[in-house]
């Protein structure tokens, strides 16, 4: 009697468990299917149009148009130059302080968060006029120059990653355990200088890039803070491009895309080691 | 002279003092375990030996050299952590090296000294894998073998065994005393397990509420408590409550039953409330030898602890436990039975809260 209750019970509870996993599969995977047409079909229409600056033949013609312009380098030059010296100055801004949070002040986590929540917050027309009004007359004249408004720009491209890089760097902390790693280096001997550049830095590798390139995606098309402060960068270079031509813009949208994928791809490739070693450290 | 030295050593947090008062000399090469509850203030004592808290008032010092504000890094202790802290992005061989590299050594005093640790640990198959690679019990070796690679003046233990499962911490606790041993070695081992701490140590500091209890070997740790805490943390312990009848024959009487010990009853005079205790494995059936004390007993319940058997006795109203060694031929009494129990005068310990005279 109760050895033939047992298995009906057990194929009962089997078959109703299987029922709503199916049933999930199923969903989410409408959900998935969805989404990725939502997202793929702009892109597909994009690069199709892309192709079609010739007439009746489906071709690179305006690639090999954008390229050859003789803005679109100068302009794209100097938007990945703005780009890796905003990184920098976040990082090195960032980094310590995020490192220095979590190791001695964890209460001051909360306002530090906020703080760098701001660039959110404030939308990038107000910042810029903020921006100009206050370093467009002495003692902060600094839209006085070209080269001087660059420099400000790049300070500013700085602030507006702080929320993408003090929470990339911020879990990157989290993950592992800092103040047993600090403390480990410094009984061993080790000063800060040692510890940052030795123990810290590299074991926040993956932090590090997904916070630098999330601030390279932003920064390289940037248009708005760019044109208000008269720089020649991408994103104003865009904007001319869209109102003046036909085939290019679609062809920039898609090289600006492969350029961001290739800046995520990299991202898994570099974290895909340092997640394994941080999991199994723990 | 002591090779390190805390002198009325105090960590206060806010209001709360973590340590007070605390002194303590440790011989160059001994094997010091602090023992306590958590909150006890055994890290935080040990980590102001590492130089990661500052002291609020006392002084540490090391071989004759006050140490108290020296920065960690400077100190030259090594330390182990509960959590291992192996570096992830190194190897075996870089994390014992990093050490060794701090210091500017040559690559080839490197290598030699990594080859000479991962042979003391025996990890040498494992040289060139990370951290994640590597069980509990390997890491934590590693991380022994980091620490002593720097040759440290101290060797500073915070937990090192908790997160490891019971047979690795076994063996790894040996393996850490034959290692200090042979190095000759001071250590300072800091543990909730009162096990490890005997099995391991030279003395015990055992500690509660940021305070020293007892300092002492195993031995005296555990037969001749000084404190109440002390008492009951450090194995298992029967308390009671007894009137003294007799204080210079040792005399006492418990719910009316007679009791005789040979602990000091200095100060204490006829018709004194004391507590008594009794270690569960220092009672015998009456049987097996003619003690001082043969009390009437009811067996209330029996449980087998593998090796040990504990037996649940009441002797006048107040339960006791006693521990026998399993044995293939033991003869247990039936649950109800009346029996007879004994123990010598040494095992009944009088505590005194204000005047500690275990014995």
């Amino acid at each position: 009697m109760t050895t033939s209750t047992a298995p009906s019970s057990l194929a009962v509870k089997t078959t109703t468990a299987k029922a709503p996993a199916s049933k999930n599969r199923f969903w989410s995977g409408l959900i998935f299917l969805v989404a990725a047409l939502y997202f793929l079909i702009p892109l597909a229409a994009t690069f199709y149009w892309s192709l079609r600056a010739q007439k009746g033949v489906l071709g690179f013609e305006a690639y090999r148009k954008l390229f050859a312009d003789t803005n679109f380098l100068p302009a794209f030059s100097q938007s990945i130059v703005n780009a890796i010296a905003a990184i920098l100055i976040s990082l090195l801004l960032i980094v310590p302080t995020a490192y220095w949070v979590t190791l001695r002040l964890p209460k001051l986590r909360s306002v530090i968060e906020f703080i760098t929540l701001l660039p959110f917050v404030i939308p990038a027309v107000v910042l810029v006029f903020g921006l100009i009004r206050l370093y467009s007359r002495p003692p902060l004249l600094w839209t006085a120059t070209y080269s001087s408004s660059r420099v400000l720009l790049v300070c500013v491209y700085a602030a507006i990653s702080f929320p993408y890089v003090f929470r990339a760097v911020d879990n990157g902390l989290r993950a592992m355990d800092v103040r047993g790693l600090t403390e480990a280096a410094q009984s061993l001997g080790a000063g800060w200088g040692t510890i940052l550049f030795k123990v810290i830095f590299p074991n926040l590798r993956t932090a590090l890039l997904s916070g630098a390139l999330l601030t390279f995606a932003i920064v390289i098309g940037e248009l708005t803070i760019a044109l208000y402060m008269a720089q020649h960068t991408l994103g104003p270079y865009m904007a001319d491009l869209t109102r003046s031509k036909v085939y290019e813009p679609s062809a920039m949208a898609i090289v600006a895309f492969a350029i961001t994928w290739a800046a995520l791809g990299i991202i898994q490739l570099v974290g895909r080691g340092q997640q394994a070693q941080i999991a199994g450290g723990h | 002279m002591a090779y390190l030295t805390l002198s009325n050593v105090s960590k206060q947090f806010g209001d709360t003092y973590a340590v007070q008062d605390f002194n303590l000399d440790i011989e160059k090469g001994e094997f010091v375990s602090f023992l306590g509850p958590s909150g006890c203030g055994k890290t935080t004592t040990l980590r102001m030996v590492a130089g990661f808290e500052t002291p609020t008032d006392g002084t540490i010092t090391l071989d004759g050299a006050d140490i108290t504000d020296k920065a960690p890094n400077q100190r030259n202790m090594g330390m182990i952590f509960q959590s291992y802290a192996l570096f992830p992005n190194m190897t075996v061989a870089q994390n014992i090296g990093f050490g060794l590299q701090v210091r500017k050594a040559t690559k080839a005093e490197i290598q030699d000294r990594v080859r000479e640790m991962v042979s003391l640990v025996n990890l040498e198959k494992h040289v060139d894998k990370y951290p994640f690679q590597l069980s509990g019990g390997q890491q934590q070796r590693v991380s022994l073998a980091r620490a002593l690679a720097i040759s440290p003046h101290v060797l500073l233990l915070d937990e090192p065994l908790s997160a490891l499962d019971a047979k690795i911490r076994v063996s790894l606790r040996a393996q850490i005393r034959e290692i200090q041993k042979r190095l000759g070695i001071t250590a300072i081992f800091v543990t909730h397990d009162q096990e490890e701490a005997l099995s391991i140590s030279d003395r015990i500091v055992v500690m509660y509420d940021g305070n020293v209890e007892q300092v002492g070997t195993p031995f005296d740790i555990y037969n001749f408590p000084r404190t109440p805490f002390v008492a009951n943390f450090v194995g298992s312990l029967n308390t009671a409550t007894a009137d003294v009848t007799d204080p210079e024959k040792g005399t006492l009487s418990m719910d009316s039953v007679q009791l005789v010990s040979a602990a000091k009853m200095d100060g204490l005079k006829k018709g004194d409330k004391v507590r008594i205790a009794i270690r569960p494995e220092r009672f015998s059936f009456a049987s097996e030898g003619k003690k001082a004390n043969v009390l009437d007993c009811q067996i209330e319940n029996i449980t087998f602890l593998g090796s040990v058997v504990r037996v649940h006795i009441l002797i006048g109203k107040t339960k006791f436990t006693m521990d026998t060694f399993n044995y293939p031929s033991l003869a247990l009494p039936q649950i109800g039975d009346m029996n007879q129990v004994t123990c010598s005068k040494e095992a009944v310990l009088v505590l005194n809260e204000e005047k500690p005279n275990g014995q």
